[in-house]
């Protein structure tokens, strides 16, 4: 008896109108797509995008050259050269990080004792020829100074759990 | 019309003018049939797109528009598409025939567009009134298998090769059961003559189209067509999870951009003759005033639009065939279906006419 039914059922095309039925149904449904660039997913303090340098209140970068971020990236992309200055204090004279290696893991930020070293929430950039996507020293200490107010923000909001 | 003859006669004489004024009318007519046919054919892959984006909860292309109008979004894409097309390089693989490569795509889309000639898109509106019109149009749909098989081979690639094969196979099974669903047809309308075909099919409202008494010989020529064109769920000649796809692999550009185009106009073809032989061509479904007024050929566009949709309602639901169930449902299910069919339907006419007229019977004659 089953095995007519099941006949049946395929002969007569009902399991086809059935699945036909369910994209029928969906055909009406609201969309659940996010239109990106007019539109755009929350993200949480904690979002790895785009790297930046900081710098203290005072405008002296933070950065110490202790390369433990070099140390610590797994895909090395970061390049650091440092020297002594005047004062006593090392400082980098080359901070490289070529976003072509970069998997955006965030070991940079976490082993970064100064705070240095930070992920921003910025995901839309891109480079247009080869060579663009590594950054140097400038551009991450001039996106850190564009952005410092979101970024101290997301520490600050992160802080508790750190 | 007659003025312009005249003029062609004085300027290049008798014969020539006569013989070439012919020819420019057929040129327009082609013309005029080609172009709002590709036209057709770039915004079914819109259509297609957008249709099976909304049933997968998405909302497709919806970024090119013209002049920057709000309302159109989208609406370019296929426009940006073909131009993207055309600006590719067409790359030839270094061990293919070179001559058959470029033949391919042409010998595809020749037949897919050479079969319009004898469509009846209002009772006045057809290029060829030729007696034997759908004799003419699987002849050339049969042609198109040419195209594929040749560019299969002539790219050098086993990928393409198994498509080609593939594709081939199943167009030659289901060739037989579309074959024998319009056997059914003709014998109902006694004429291969399409334009006789959907006058078989006047009456007082649809219930006098084919699709009423041949309902079953409807669903198999429309399966069959959807094969036939190797369309989703029966794509196993593109099959890009196994053969990346199948006989166009090697294709790129232009020549690729064709093997869509006679792909498509064969989907809009399968359609045209599917509204024309079972849901009355250009006949209106009722036949009374707010119905008559509208034209035949709005009628039948509006049928091609409605088989299309399914065309791509398939495509939306349904998982691709394995190669052996394709095979097993074209010869094993369609082809005893159809031939049961026209036994019964040839039974039915050799009855006498007094039975014939009574209820269950009537609704064949």
């Amino acid at each position: 008896m089953d095995r007519i039914k099941k006949f049946f059922s395929t002969f007569l095309l009902f399991e086809l109108l059935k699945g036909m039925a369910v994209t029928g149904r969906y055909l009406f449904k609201p969309k659940i797509t996010v239109h990106f660039p007019e539109e755009k997913t929350p993200q949480s303090p904690r979002f790895r995008g785009l790297h930046a340098l900081r710098r203290y209140p005072n405008g002296e970068e933070r950065c110490i050259a202790c390369k433990l971020c070099e140390a610590v990236c797994p895909a090395m992309a970061i390049t650091i050269d440092s020297e002594q200055r005047a004062d006593g204090t090392r400082r980098t004279t080359r901070y490289d990080i070529d976003l072509s290696k970069c998997i955006f893991c965030g070991f940079c930020e976490e082993s970064c004792p100064v705070d240095s070293i930070v992920e921003t929430r910025i995901l839309e950039y891109h480079g247009e020829k080869r060579g663009d996507l590594i950054y140097t020293k400038e551009m991450l200490l001039a996106i850190g100074d564009r952005y410092e107010e979101q970024i101290a923000k997301d520490r600050e909001a992160d802080a508790r759990y750190r | 019309m007659e003025n312009i003859q005249q003029q062609f006669v004085e300027i290049f004489g008798t014969e020539w003018g006569s013989m070439l004024f012919s020819l420019a009318t057929n040129m327009t007519f082609i013309l005029a049939i080609v172009v709002p046919l590709l036209l057709g054919v770039a915004y079914l892959t819109f259509a297609e797109r957008k249709i099976i984006a909304y049933m997968q909860i998405r909302v497709g292309p919806n970024r090119v528009t013209f002049f920057g109008i709000p309302w159109l979004r989208g609406w370019g894409q296929p426009i940006a598409d073909a131009v993207k097309a055309i600006m590719k390089e067409i790359v030839i693989p270094t061990g293919a025939n070179k001559f058959l490569f470029i033949l391919a795509p042409v010998l595809t889309i020749m037949p897919a567009l050479a079969a319009w000639a004898v469509i009846p898109f209002s009772p006045e509106l057809i290029l060829a009134d030729i007696n034997a019109g759908l004799l003419y149009i699987l002849a050339m749909t049969s042609m198109g298998i040419y195209g594929i098989i040749i560019a299969g081979w002539a790219s050098n690639s086993k990928y393409a090769f198994l498509g080609a094969m593939r594709s081939a196979a199943q167009v030659v099974s289901y060739e037989l059961a579309m074959g024998f669903a319009l056997v059914c047809v003709l014998m109902m309308s006694q004429s291969l003559n399409l334009g006789d075909i959907v006058n078989g099919q006047q009456g007082n409202s649809f219930l006098n189209w084919y699709l009423i008494p041949l309902f079953p010989m409807f669903l198999v020529y429309l399966i069959s067509g959807v094969a036939e064109t190797n369309r989703a769920p029966f794509d196993v000649a593109e099959g890009e999870s196994e053969i990346v796809a199948g006989f166009h692999v090697d294709y790129s550009g232009m020549a690729f951009t064709v093997f869509f185009l006679a792909e498509y106009s064969n989907m809009i073809l399968v359609a045209t003759l599917t509204s024309i032989m079972f849901l009355g061509g250009w006949l209106p479904p009722v036949d009374i005033a707010p119905f008559t007024l509208i034209p035949g050929i709005i009628w039948l566009l509006l049928k091609i639009a409605f088989i299309l949709f399914f065309f791509l309602w398939f495509r939306a639901t349904f998982p691709r065939y394995r190669y052996d169930q394709i095979m097993r449902l074209g010869w094993k299910i369609f082809i005893p279906i159809t031939l049961v069919w026209i036994v019964l339907l040839g039974s039915i006419m050799q009855l006498p006419e007094s039975i014939r007229n009574t209820f269950p019977l009537n609704i064949w004659f």
